[in-house]
């Protein structure tokens, strides 16, 4: 099948779906990478015309990769939900645009959608969708999920606390997660990218992190974030694992290059369920995406970047995950080259998560080889914090030392939460107020430190 | 100061003896003081100058004291391109293809500017010094000096130089606390196409007196050349036994 539009005196053709929506993408490196970018912006909105009019119905019938050969597709046909897509089942594409900024779709009526959209539906619209547009149907969304901390909730904004030293170094670690609580961060998740997979030193981190959460009874998880088959030999052996973490992709063949499958991620799954280390709620997944990895893998199957990273979440959604995040600038400028197009990357990865049921976070970052800065990480995180992102990733002073790239800082967040009067997940609140590190309009107190009783995770471990 | 303050200082000054992470910068109300920020912004500067300085064969050619070096381009033209076509960093420019000399050389040296020139005008030329003068009864091919290159050009150069292996040194990506560190990729037997990351062995962060240090980098290289030699393979297979990992 072949879709057409008429623009500027020239009829375009398009000659598959997967064409079609990679040609309606908002311009980036990564899909002219990949020879699927539009030739020309006329040819990129003489696709949008046409995309606008193709029934949602079209995209359960035309699988962008073979239901025969990817259990991606697969997972996304048999369990799509007709009954939860019924309320938009006779909608185009740009009539779901225009139904989702509808005052009718509200918090309820998205949630209930959820389960009867398909990543290809949400991507699908979001390329006829401004960047203001992304933000507000994305606001409506609430998606609330719980382990230790409830996150997710209107007006809250959690963050990771990503400790990382290049080696590992239990004393490096443990100052820079003193650094990280004393300016209140971490009620999304305790975190650290190890410098090496080894499970011994996968479980002497994961030692540290719940001998710290435990010892100041912090109402927060951990993660190590190591390969998901790390995770279960260390559950198997009694490590104290609170999430499973994976990095994932939107294709059976992208996902092999990550050295997952759908059945290792199950038993990885019902492994962390078993261990009910959750006493708030019993979400115990964290995945990372991010656009170009279905790309640098070599296996896109022709789909463009962001459609192919929306059908990661639905990979993401089989698991109920506590969080998910976008690391969204991190691979570098062959996929986004600049400020802009991370922007726009962010706000789509966001929105389409969201709508498809998921509790979106992102990892607002750069590599020093893009074009972008600090204000361009200003600007995301003033967006994304309107749009009602789940959580952010901060690192000390915006700049990891162990991965080499910038990301936000706990200074962001603190920003963010003050612009926005958005608070910390309750029970990590409540905690933060119990050790004396809230001030009384609700904000983090500028601590000195040397006089907190926290300080003892430093001075012990750098003794 | 009053008596809090100075235990803060110290307290911080003590933990960052054990990391180099941004910590304890304190705050202009929610921000970072004026200097944390000005001081952030110029380690930034100096990763963003590092990826876009200029490429100097010259710098390196001096460094090899003797050494013959041949140069070439990858088929990227510019920078920009550069940044967003990797595909066109790993492959030669057609005419400089045809003027590499062929012979039956053992290895070549391929030192490519990738993401920071920095790099490898600082360290490039010692790491190829240092290792040459370990492999004793080599026959060692000229070094080419590439530009606008990324490892993978390396495979197109032992290809078509007859070469039967190759160590790239390349400019590696800068961070914030590091913008001049290099890394050396060897690969046996290269298949420009065919070949993957998972066929070559990597050594990374060679900065002395920070990183790994020339004499170590050169001891590790010019080991690993020698078992890739002995056994026929670079890759997941060939480990580096001086440091394995506890597990």
């Amino acid at each position: 099948m072949s879709y057409t539009s008429v623009l500027g005196g020239r009829r375009h053709r398009f000659d598959t779906l997967a064409r079609l929506l990679a040609a309606a993408s908002p311009e980036r490196s990564g899909d002219r990478l990949a020879g699927l970018a539009a030739a020309s912006e006329q040819e990129r909105v003489a696709a949008r015309w046409a995309l606008a009019d193709v029934p949602l119905t079209e995209f359960l019938a035309e699988p962008l990769i073979p239901y025969e050969t990817d259990d991606v597709t697969r997972l996304i046909l048999d369990t799509h939900d007709a009954a939860a897509f019924a309320p938009v089942a006779g909608l185009t594409v740009g009539e779901f645009r225009e139904w989702l900024l509808s005052p009718g779709a509200d918090a309820g009526a998205l949630a209930a959608l959820a389960p009867g959209l398909t990543p290809e539906m949400v991507a699908a619209v979001s390329k006829l969708m401004g960047n203001a547009d992304l933000v507000a149907v994305a606001r409506k969304v609430r998606v609330v999920t719980a382990f230790r901390s409830t996150i997710g909730l209107p007006g809250r904004l959690a963050t990771r606390l990503q400790p990382n030293h290049p080696t590992d170094d239990p004393a490096g670690v443990a100052a820079a997660l003193l650094d990280g609580l004393l300016l209140g961060s971490g009620d999304a998740v305790i975190g650290i990218n190890p410098a090496t997979d080894s499970p011994k030193a996968v479980r002497d981190l994961l030692e540290l992190l719940d001998g710290v959460i435990r010892r100041y009874a912090i109402p927060t998880q951990s993660c190590v974030l190591c390969h998901v088959t790390t995770s279960v030999d260390l559950m198997s052996r009694g490590a104290p694992v609170d999430l499973v973490f994976q990095s994932i992709a939107g294709t059976q063949a992208a996902n092999a290059s990550f050295g997952v499958t759908l059945g290792l991620l199950d038993e990885a799954y019902e492994a962390a369920l078993a261990l009910e280390r959750g006493t708030v709620g019993h979400n115990v997944m964290y995945f990372e995406t991010g656009q170009g990895s279905a790309l640098s893998a070599g296996a896109h199957h022709g789909v463009d970047q962001q459609t192919v990273e929306a059908r990661a979440y639905a990979v993401a959604r089989r698991y109920d995950p506590l969080l998910v995040n976008t690391v969204v600038g991190f691979i570098g400028p062959e996929y986004l080259y600049d400020g802009r197009q991370i922007l726009r990357a962010a706000l789509e990865d966001h929105f389409c998560g969201k709508l498809l049921g998921l509790p979106m976070g992102l990892d607002i970052c750069y590599t020093n080889h893009a074009d972008a800065d600090d204000d361009d990480i200003a600007t995301m995180l003033t967006m994304l914090g309107v749009a009602g992102a789940s959580f952010v990733i901060c690192t000390p002073g915006g700049d990891d030392i162990m991965l080499n790239y910038q990301s936000a800082s706990y200074h962001d967040a603190l920003y963010l939460r003050e612009v926005l009067g958005l608070r910390p997940a309750p029970e990590f609140e409540s905690w933060l107020d119990s050790i004396g590190l809230l001030d009384e309009k609700g904000g983090i107190r500028e601590t000195t430190g040397a006089a907190h009783p926290l300080t003892a995770i430093g001075k012990e471990l750098a003794a | 100061m009053s008596e809090v303050a100075v235990q803060t200082s110290e307290l911080w000054s003590s933990l960052r003896q054990r990391t180099q992470a941004r910590i304890g910068l304190g705050r202009a109300g929610s921000a970072l003081p004026t200097r944390h920020r000005l001081e952030l912004q110029a380690a930034h500067a100096a990763a963003r100058d590092a990826v876009h300085s200029p490429f100097e064969p010259d710098v390196i050619a001096a460094g090899l004291a003797g050494t013959p070096t041949v140069r070439v381009r990858s088929s990227a033209p510019d920078r920009l391109t550069y940044l967003q076509r990797p595909d066109l960093g790993r492959r030669l420019e057609p005419m400089d293809r045809a003027h590499l000399p062929t012979g039956e050389w053992d290895a070549v040296f391929v030192v490519a500017d990738g993401l920071s020139s920095r790099a490898v005008h600082e360290h490039a030329a010692a790491v190829v010094r240092e290792t040459a003068a370990r492999l004793e009864n080599w026959h060692l091919a000229p070094v080419v000096l590439a530009e606008q290159a990324r490892v993978a050009l390396g495979d197109d150069v032992a290809h078509a130089m007859g070469a039967a292996m190759v160590v790239v040194l390349v400019g590696e990506r800068p961070g914030m606390s590091a913008a001049d560190s290099l890394g050396a990729y060897l690969t046996y037997r290269p298949t420009p196409g065919v070949t993957t990351d998972a066929d070559r062995n990597c050594l990374s962060n060679i900065r002395p007196p920070l990183g790994l240090s020339y004499t170590g980098a050169a001891e590790k290289l010019a080991g690993l050349m020698t078992r890739a030699r002995e056994l026929g393979l670079t890759g997941v297979n060939l480990k580096d036994e001086t440091d394995a990992l506890p597990r």
